[in-house]
């Protein structure tokens, strides 16, 4: 048991430290902030990291990752929530890249990998349908062979970001069997081919990331098949790990409890500052506690899955203790902006007009957020998860 | 012990839920706060020729002269189907704080043409700096001869550009904190001086910051006496808060009543969601908090004929503070079992929510009543 950084690991945090004042990440977060600058923000910055070579410190160093021990990857999670520095858009490079490199043939890693890595592919991912959520081995959306091909038939559902995307990685059912989880394949579809649509789903905090994608009679070569078919749900499952490990997202969420003591310093009432209000001590040092412990449980999971393989049913509670947490953030958040919470600031009325600088924010974090506890599985099914995987019940 | 309602409050309750189930729905709602106002007029002139807006009115002004039995009753259903309007501004807060503080004359003029639904009106009491404390006023009231001249700027005035006249607490004497030294002024929406920034809530509907520079205001404008307003002010909000716990409780039963209708209709894994343990118990939990809170509402309700009791004053802290903590549970419960669906814009469950926010921080917050309810309960 020893958590001091040695000197190498100190040299290394220098590095990153380095990196970050020079990369001027503020740039890019400016235009990741407005929808409309949304995706080029992301990819400029994406860029960036590709250019250092640390855009998927995860992957294995053949396949163009960064090939950093568990320290190290803990010490850059660290130094870019200190840089205010924007997380990587986890689709292709924490979801479907793994999956490629794990599961593909060496044609396909040859074909997707580069353009995962340097930004150039957008990716979205095609699991959940309407009659299929929490319940996602009951997916509908058929392919069946013609010739060479597939043709794809069915919709999925909270397709983030489908509307920039260039890929979409889906779950399809390419065999009706007694089993729902057999007889699904994992294929990677281009969004360019005829018989695609992408309806967008209005959601409740009025910012567009969430959409419906179609598909009518949609030919996808077979070669775009990961693996085996009908194994696509082993294949998706360790994906699921990684995603709900990614979903945990502790860094973000310290960087977050900071923003809120800086919020509470100025926040004012009867005369004294909300920080030093006892019921706000209360709940912020509450949060507080519980991401220091799930600091270190990432920490130890992560030097776990160093030691073997993929993370396990303990992703499932990184995945609960994560998005309960980041809830927790909003609600204190919203709370602590009290009515102001409640503006909707537009082009006539801009936070500045209002005179509340992070309102507007707070609730727009609150309302998304709610979606934490459902995407990725929900909170309920990783419960389930643990209790079979984990406790045997 | 006697928890039924009267005849008359029956028939206030029936004429009130059949509007929400047959004329009012959630597409229609959404139409109407999407007008400029954040409200629909048409809608304005149902409620008076309901004879809604007379209920909290004394019948010396013209009202019904209802009890907080009958404003609950009204409130609980406007919160079931989610309906938006300015009965909490115009009539709540403008018109009440007119009952109960002005003049007679003042009142003859207005109090008629608030219920006959012809006017719009705001109560301008919070300022950036206050959060929820209504004695911090930095806007000042000056007097000049015959006039007071009144500058400053109020935060979040509900219903404020819409509003014909509003009424502004503004401080007369003393420090920016003090209890002595507000006073209240009924203010035109166009006189001289006053501007408004206007901006949408998240529910949808509307609401304004007030700029108020040199505007003159008449002596005789004055509501509730020079420097002693904080009372009539506190007294107005304390009604208003019962009012709009009930109108919580309302969006909280519905949201149940919602949940527990989707869990049954929902399939998953074979079945229908709400056959799971876990999601039952959930929604038991929800079904508890309503009732709790529902409790609560009714023993604030019947301690309001002593509004300045300790009593009453820790049922509504305890009132007040519940609705927030279970408001918002049974809120984020509600998202939560409605998976993906809760939270599209589309489904009116998200729409609830937002009501319920804004409603849980408007006159304190859950944290703050909790503060004032252990400054009475364990005074030494």
């Amino acid at each position: 048991m020893d958590t001091t950084l040695s000197t190498d690991d100190l040299k290394f945090q220098d590095e990153v430290r380095t990196f970050f004042a020079k990369a001027a990440p503020e740039k890019a977060r400016q235009l990741i902030s407005h929808p409309e600058t949304y995706k080029q923000g992301i990819v400029q910055w994406q860029k960036q990291l590709y250019d250092q070579g640390w855009v998927a410190p995860f992957w294995p160093k053949e396949h163009g990752g960064a090939g950093w021990n568990v320290t190290q990857s803990y010490i850059y999670e660290c130094e870019r929530v200190q840089a205010n520095a924007p997380d990587v858009v986890p689709f292709g490079l924490k979801m479907v890249g793994p999956v490629i490199y794990t599961y593909g043939n060496d044609e396909q890693k040859r074909h997707f990998l580069p353009g995962i890595l340097s930004g150039d592919d957008w990716w979205c991912q095609g699991y959940s349908e309407p009659g299929a959520g929490s319940d996602l081995a009951s997916l509908k959306t058929r392919a069946d062979r013609d010739g060479d091909d597939y043709i794809v038939n069915g919709s999925k559902i909270w397709t983030t970001y489908a509307q920039y995307a260039d890929w979409i990685f889906c779950l399809v059912r390419t065999e009706q069997s007694t089993k729902p989880q057999n007889g699904i394949s994992f294929l990677l579809i281009d969004m360019q081919t005829p018989g695609i649509t992408v309806s967008p789903i209005p959601s409740i905090n009025g910012v567009y990331s969430l959409n419906e994608v179609h598909f009518d009679n949609v030919r996808v070569p077979q070669a775009n098949r990961i693996g085996e078919e009908g194994q696509g749900w082993t294949y998706a499952k360790s994906l699921l790990a990684h995603e709900r490990t990614a979903i945990a997202r502790v860094a973000d969420s310290k960087s977050r409890l900071e923003t809120l003591r800086q919020w509470a310093a100025r926040e004012r009432q009867g005369g004294r500052t909300m920080i030093s209000d006892p019921m706000f001590q209360a709940r912020f040092t509450e949060i507080e506690a519980e991401l220091m412990a799930l600091e270190y449980t990432e920490l130890r999971v992560l030097a776990a899955m160093a030691n073997n393989q993929s993370p396990g049913a303990e992703s499932s509670l990184m995945k609960i203790k994560g998005t309960e947490i980041q809830q927790a953030i909003h609600e204190l958040g919203m709370e602590l902006a009290g009515v102001y919470g409640g503006i909707v600031a537009d082009e006539e009325a801009t936070v500045t007009d209002i005179g509340h600088d992070f309102g507007d924010q707070a609730r727009k974090d609150f309302m998304y957020g709610r979606a934490a506890t459902i995407y990725g599985g929900s909170n309920e099914i990783q419960k389930n998860i643990i209790a079979k995987r984990v406790l045997g019940l | 012990m006697n928890f039924s309602l009267t005849e008359e409050q029956q028939m206030l309750q029936d004429s009130a839920s059949r509007f929400v189930g047959q004329d009012y729905s959630f597409e229609r709602r959404q139409k109407d706060v999407n007008l400029s106002q954040g409200f629909d007029p048409g809608l304005w002139r149902q409620m008076a020729d309901l004879g809604w807006l007379a209920v909290p009115f004394s019948e010396a002004n013209g009202g019904f002269g209802g009890d907080a039995t009958d404003l609950m009753v009204l409130m609980e259903q406007f919160g079931k189907g989610l309906v938006a309007s300015p009965y909490l501004p115009t009539i709540l807060l403008f018109g009440r704080t007119l009952d109960l503080g002005a003049s007679g004359a003042l009142c003859q003029d207005l109090v008629p043409r608030l219920i006959d639904g012809q006017l719009q009106g705001s109560l301008a009491f919070m300022e950036r700096q206050a959060r929820y404390q209504l004695s911090d006023a930095r806007t000042s009231a000056v007097r000049e001869g015959e006039y007071f001249l009144i500058n400053g700027e109020k935060t979040l005035v509900l219903n404020g550009s819409a509003a014909d006249k509003l009424i502004v607490s503004t401080r007369t004497s003393g420090n920016q904190l003090d209890e002595n030294g507000i006073s209240l002024f009924l203010v035109d929406a166009d006189a001289p001086g006053v501007s408004r920034t206007d901006y949408r809530l998240m529910d949808g509907q509307r609401a304004a910051n007030l700029h108020l520079r040199q505007v003159r205001v008449k002596a005789d404008q004055l509501i509730g006496g020079e420097d002693k307003g904080l009372a009539l002010l506190q007294q107005v909000i304390d009604q208003a808060t019962s009012g709009i716990c009930a109108e919580a409780l309302g969006l909280m039963s519905q949201l149940t009543n919602t949940t527990i209708e989707y869990s049954k209709a929902r399939k998953q894994f074979g079945v229908a969601i709400g056959s799971f343990q876990v999601l039952q118990h959930r929604m038991v939990d929800m079904f508890t908090a309503c009732e709790q809170t529902r409790s609560l509402l009714y023993r604030a309700t019947c301690s309001a004929d002593k509004p300045d009791s300790p009593e009453h004053r820790k049922n509504l802290h305890a009132l007040k503070m519940l609705t927030g903590r279970k408001g918002k549970a049974v809120g984020n419960e509600a998202i939560q079992l409605h998976g993906g669906m809760g939270i599209t814009d589309e489904l009116d469950v998200g729409h609830y929510v937002k009501r319920l926010m804004v409603l849980n921080s408007l006159f304190g917050d859950a944290d703050y009543h909790q503060q004032h309810l252990a400054a009475l309960s364990l005074a030494a």
